[in-house]
């Protein structure tokens, strides 16, 4: 305190040039997935799901007198069930940081909301997509190797094959996405694992009951179904006699349904207050 | 530097700010006072974009929060509600944060010690204590080496040690140039602390000054006396039109000045042993404050 006229001096902040964007992002929210166990568990719930289910059917179906009109379906029926556990991958990447407060931390670093959600979903895509397709691929290859000697061999080679193996994990990687849309715009993570089962389980039992005409309307549009005919090298185009899409035009309709959950979330990320 | 023009905030019915205009300057501590439910919270969260105002506008260093260009390189904040997943180590949820903003990974150490939590870094946040969750809210507000800080409520759950260092670090951050605006309840620590204030009522502003001319705005002068023959000074005293009140260890007068009370004991040859001013920044609250205090607890 030498001279009352010593003004303080401006303090200098150091800051690189550009700004804080999606590629920052990517970075954190990459540090971010890997450093909370629910990732570790719902990876491990789907692993037990595709892989272990996928043996128990087919070391079942190994026994039978009669060759399976299509293998494949069966080897693969875990992964009915593994889309739960990476959509609630998907719905807790987001929904545990608003439910833990931990949001607040992250839009104080990066406002930019869309850049936040789209770095999540880069990030929960990427690896979705290659958990997806290293289990489609590692769950074939188990089934074949119980099947060797059965009535009803398959070998990778076989037409079709290898497509529904890209396909199965292409479809994995999108009901995470998905998980990750409810997650954004409902925030709460038991409501949105709760709509997300409801949107794969309970909606296709529902529209199941309904007269038949809309069941035949409706049905090719539900998740559960696009997986059915995902997960299967025999696709006739009717499933249960009921039409549906073709894989591809299945996956793209998901493709569509992620897209505007996860814009939709975006968006109400934007208006909300945190 | 913090500039806020009309801010006004309505939870549905409830109106949390009104029409809020203040400056918070590089160089001092600004503490920001206000009763229980005023709006500090909420105004805070403006500042930082995480509340959307209804009307007015909020500028961090010139620029609204969403568009600067690396936040934390400019704003600290230390939010009340909770803000971290329990489920990370201080290290890793630092680290990423440093990472939304590029900043160097040997910063976390720095600020991790700075906290003084270097030695409990890789614990899960969870097990954390509320003055060690504070202390990772302190270092994530330094983590971009910012030239404004917001702190709401710091010395929440912080020791009596963990207080004092909290004082010396506002004001060193102060005395570089930075901008610290910090809430309080505690009123004897920010008239230590804080050299201007802000002070609100039920979203309103009350004051915006600094401390000595806020607290010499209380028309309340209390005195901690204490002379060597207390009988003749009390009588005196209350004849000379002051009260008194005895709490054993000494006498706390008011409605006399310190000139009357020196006057007084020379006329009546009693010894002075001590004569201090108790015109506190807690009168000067309560005083000012009292007509918008929104939660009165049973007396
Ligand atoms: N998210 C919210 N939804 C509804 N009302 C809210 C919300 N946040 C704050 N409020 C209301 O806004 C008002 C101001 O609250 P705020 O937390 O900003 O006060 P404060 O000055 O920080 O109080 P304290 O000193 O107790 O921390 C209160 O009436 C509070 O109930
Ligand atoms: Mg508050």
């Amino acid at each position: 305190m030498s001279a009352i006229a010593d003004a303080p001096t401006a303090f200098e902040v150091t800051e690189p040039s550009g700004r804080a964007g999606l590629t920052q992002a990517v970075r954190a929210e990459w540090t971010k997935f890997w450093s909370v166990r629910s990732t570790a568990w719902s990876l491990f719930a789907l692993v037990v799901a595709t892989l272990g289910l996928g043996a128990l059917s087919t070391n079942a179906l190994a026994g039978q007198r009669f060759a399976e009109f299509d293998p494949v379906r069966r080897i693969l029926v875990g992964f009915n069930f593994g889309q739960f556990a990476i959509g609630v991958l998907g719905v807790l990447f987001i929904s545990a940081e608003f439910g833990t407060g931990q949001i607040r931390s992250t839009l104080a670093a990066l406002p930019r909301r869309r850049d936040v959600l789209g770095a999540k979903a880069i990030v929960l895509g990427v690896v979705s997509l290659i958990v997806g397709e290293v289990l489609s691929f590692a769950t074939f290859f188990l089934g074949d190797a119980i099947l060797s000697g059965s009535r009803t061999p398959v070998a990778i080679g076989d037409p079709g094959i290898v497509r529904v193996l890209v396909e199965s994990g292409v479809y994995l990687a999108l009901m995470a996405l998905i998980g990750l849309g409810f997650g954004a715009i409902i925030r709460n993570s038991a409501g949105s694992i709760s709509t997300f089962a409801g949107l794969v389980l309970i909606l296709t039992l529902i529209i199941g009951a309904m007269p038949l005409a809309i069941v035949n309307a409706v049905s090719r549009y539900l998740p559960a179904n696009i997986g059915a005919t995902v997960f299967a090298v025999s696709t006739p185009g009717r499933l249960s006699g009921t039409p549906v899409f073709s894989p591809i035009m299945g996956l793209l309709v998901l493709a569509l349904y992620a897209l505007i959950l996860l814009a939709s979330g975006s968006y109400l990320m934007t208006r909300r207050d945190t | 530097m913090i500039e806020a023009r009309g801010l006004t905030k309505r939870f549905g019915k409830v109106t949390a700010v009104t029409n809020l205009t203040f400056d918070v300057l590089p160089g001092k501590v600004t503490g920001f006072l206000g009763p229980n439910g005023s709006g500090k919270s909420t105004t805070m969260s403006m500042i930082m974009g995480l509340n959307h105002p209804n009307a007015g506008t909020v500028t961090v260093a010139g620029r609204r929060y969403h568009d600067l260009r690396w936040p934390l390189r400019e704003v600290g904040g230390l939010l009340e509600a909770r803000a971290i997943h329990p489920g990370r180590s201080a290290y890793v949820h630092l680290w990423s944060l440093a990472q939304y903003n590029d900043i160097r990974r040997s910063r976390v150490d720095e600020v991790l010690e700075i906290v003084g939590l270097t030695s409990v870094a890789k614990k899960r946040v969870g097990k954390f204590s509320l003055g060690m969750g504070q202390r990772l809210g302190i270092a994530a507000a330094l983590l971009g080496d910012p030239g404004v800080i917001l702190l709401d409520e710091p010395a929440n759950g912080l020791d009596p040690e963990g207080i004092r260092w909290m004082r010396t670090l506002c004001k060193s951050l102060a005395s570089e140039g930075r901008t610290v605006f910090i809430s309080s309840h505690l009123m004897a620590e920010m008239a230590l602390t804080a050299d201007q204030l802000v002070v609100i009522g039920k979203g309103r502003l009350i004051a915006e000054m600094p401390v000595g001319e806020f607290v010499a705005r209380s028309s309340s002068q209390n005195y901690r006396v204490r002379v060597g023959n207390n009988a003749p000074f009390v009588s005196a005293a209350v004849q000379a039109g002051g009260e008194v009140v005895n709490d054993g260890d000494a006498l706390k007068v008011s409605g006399l000045d310190a000139t009357a009370l020196g006057d007084l004991a020379l006329s009546l040859g009693v010894a002075v042993y001590e004569l201090t001013p108790l015109a506190s920044l807690e009168d000067a609250f309560m005083e000012l404050t009292s007509n918008s205090v929104e939660y009165h607890g049973a007396a």
